[in-house]
């Protein structure tokens, strides 16, 4: 795939399962947000080779907002701020077509976001309030698969709290296993949102490919012990 | 009111810029149709509402120490046709201590293709006197080209507060010509509000306000949509002339293939003002331009005088956002299009920002 006429990402081979959540490591800059971008169907993110399928069908012509329709939602790292757009607007927005209009303050009182409502989207908002509306929006979308890029970045240890049992609820990791349909890829550095879901397990992504898919946690201490180089190396053995 | 006068859609397109013939929450209504002006019905007390005519056979001193006084005469091509053709309108007069719950409407509406409307319209506030204005100015389904020439004078006394309001739905060959002046005294408050989101051909317009009393305030709020072969040529102009005068200009100013071309100035005279101006435009689709022309001149180095202008096109970043979210691209263009003219910046109070809303809610069928 391309980003801006440059080749970001090859040989990408990721399928998750219904119910399945997976985490995707790897260095800064290595292209897994644009990975989670050329899912989306963003412009700019162009698939050069090969073929993204959801649910048995072909993405690739599907535009941003069909993907979404069809049950994919994102929570996005930065979001950007739009003016004049409150909260709660878009929040209805999302909602709408699922006909449960008191889901908007339910969940925005469970986020602590009822004061945001009325707030133009991401205008002035935190780290933290920025990542719980992200979440916010996601749980009234409720896709069948969400892409969370860096759930914890720039996020202080309560609101962590708040966002990883959210992001539970979404993924329905407190189901039992064979009671799951919902299914996540999430994006993390810190790995401190492993201490409030489990996922099923983890892949890294390093020089513009995947490598080494294994237990989440067990390649987070690896990580955490030996860093990325490691990987490298590794990578270069095989 | 004008069951006889006007088609039905005509009568729509007035209720579409604020002008409720019922006279529900409004105090009084005034009415021009091409250049016949038509007296109220209503007479709210503290308030004298007189066609010119009546005004200088009634009021002669008055009207000498009013007419003119504001702006001149031999300003342009304009007011010259004005002046020469006595051109008619209203005297509203609030007197010392009166306020006005509910607002004054007007309306002037362009009823005959090819015609030239002149307009000449005196307000006056006395001292401690309080007014809201909403002014709809239409043309008729007959018109094809036209033009309209305002001229208004308004004098805001001491503590006395005025809220102008403007909501314009001309016809696509129409010229729009407002030459529009301002006096506010000591401790006095004038908000002007621009609504004009319609297609005419040439709208010029760039009232001048002086503030001339210690602690006097003026807010120009405007909202321009310019679609394909329209001109806008809009602003204002506060020349703050009193110590701890204070000024602010908001415009939104959106082009969708229209030319706009939106100007503020701000002159910052005696100690201890504050002003702003925000000038914020936004270009939709190909073939429009905006040319923002922010200036700022401070003879007084105790002035506190700032300014934010931008010139863009919609951030696809933001399209995407929505998108994402499963709002098809037309409808979050339009959502960010609607967010962009949010009315929360001016500070409407609530009867007006449903009149202004409903305006801006017509744009939704626009792209």
């Amino acid at each position: 795939m391309r980003v801006a006429g440059r080749s970001v990402l090859h040989g990408i081979n990721l399928s998750v399962a219904a119910g399945e959540t997976v985490i995707l490591f790897g260095p800064n800059g290595v292209g897994k947000s644009s990975l989670f971008s050329a899912l989306m169907g963003f412009p700019g993110y162009e698939v050069v080779r090969g073929t993204i399928r959801f649910k048995g069908e072909d993405l690739l012509p599907l535009n941003t907002a069909e993907r979404a329709q069809l049950g994919i939602g994102i929570a996005f790292q930065r979001p950007p701020s739009i003016k004049g757009v409150k909260l709660k607007a878009l929040g209805e927005r999302i909602s709408t077509a699922r006909e449960e209009s008191d889901r908007v303050s339910y969940f925005a009182n469970n986020l602590g976001l009822s004061a945001f409502l009325d707030r133009d989207i991401n205008l002035g908002f935190s780290g933290g309030e920025t990542k719980r509306s992200e979440v916010f929006q996601l749980l009234l979308q409720n896709p069948s698969l969400s892409l969370i890029d860096e759930p914890e970045s720039g996020v202080d240890i309560e609101n962590i709290g708040v966002v990883g049992v959210a992001l539970k609820t979404l993924l329905q990791r407190g189901n039992h296993i064979n009671d799951r349909q919902k299914s996540g890829i999430i994006i993390t550095h810190t790995g401190l949102i492993l201490n409030y879901l489990n996922a099923d397990r983890g892949v890294m992504l390093i020089d513009g490919g995947l490598s080494c898919s294994g237990h989440a946690r067990e390649i987070f201490e690896l990580i955490q012990e030996r860093g990325y180089r490691e990987c490298q190396k590794c990578l270069k053995k095989n | 009111m004008f069951e006889k006068e006007l088609t039905v859609s005509d009568r729509q397109k007035l209720a579409s810029v604020g002008f409720d013939e019922s006279e529900h929450e409004r105090s009084s209504s005034f009415a021009m149709i091409d250049n016949l002006p038509k007296h109220p019905h209503k007479a709210p007390a503290g308030i004298d509402i007189l066609t010119l005519e009546q005004a200088w056979e009634k009021e002669p001193e008055l009207m000498d120490g009013l007419c003119w006084q504001l702006v001149d005469p031999e300003k342009d091509e304009f007011t010259r046709e004005v002046k020469a053709n006595s051109g008619s309108g209203y005297l509203v007069r609030v007197k010392r201590g009166s306020r006005s719950i509910l607002p004054l409407q007007a309306c002037f509406f362009m009823r005959s293709d090819l015609l030239r409307q002149r307009v000449h319209n005196i307000i006056v506030l006395e001292e401690g006197s309080s007014l809201s204005i909403i002014n709809g100015c239409v043309s008729g389904e007959e018109v094809s080209e036209g033009l309209h020439i305002g001229v208004t004078e308004i004098l805001v006394g001491e503590n006395a507060d005025l809220s102008y309001t403007m909501i314009h739905d001309w016809s696509e060959g129409m010229e729009v010509r407002p030459r529009t002046a301002i006096r506010v005294l000591k401790g006095g408050t004038f908000i002007s509000n621009y609504i004009s989101i319609k297609r005419s051909k040439i709208t010029q317009s760039y009232p001048t306000c002086h503030l001339q009393g210690n602690g006097a305030t003026a807010h120009f709020n405007s909202l321009i949509y310019a679609p394909k072969e329209s001109l806008y040529d809009v602003g204002a102009r506060v020349i703050l002339d009193a110590p701890e005068s204070k000024a602010e200009i908001i415009s939104r100013t959106i082009s969708a293939g229209g030319e706009i071309i939106n100007r503020g100035e701000l002159i910052g005279l005696k100690p201890g003002i504050k002003a702003h101006l925000e000038c914020s435009g936004m270009v939709l689709g190909e073939g429009g331009t905006i040319r923002a022309i922010p200036i700022l001149e401070a003879a007084h180095p105790d002035v506190e005088m700032s300014h934010e202008a931008s010139v863009g096109k919609i951030a696809q970043e933001e399209i995407s956002y929505l998108m994402a979210r499963g709002i098809p691209e037309d409808q979050a263009v339009s959502l960010i299009v609607r967010g962009f003219l949010d009315t929360d910046i001016f500070g409407l109070p609530p009867y007006l920002r449903k009149e202004v809303d409903k305006t801006v809610a017509l744009l939704e069928n626009a792209f």
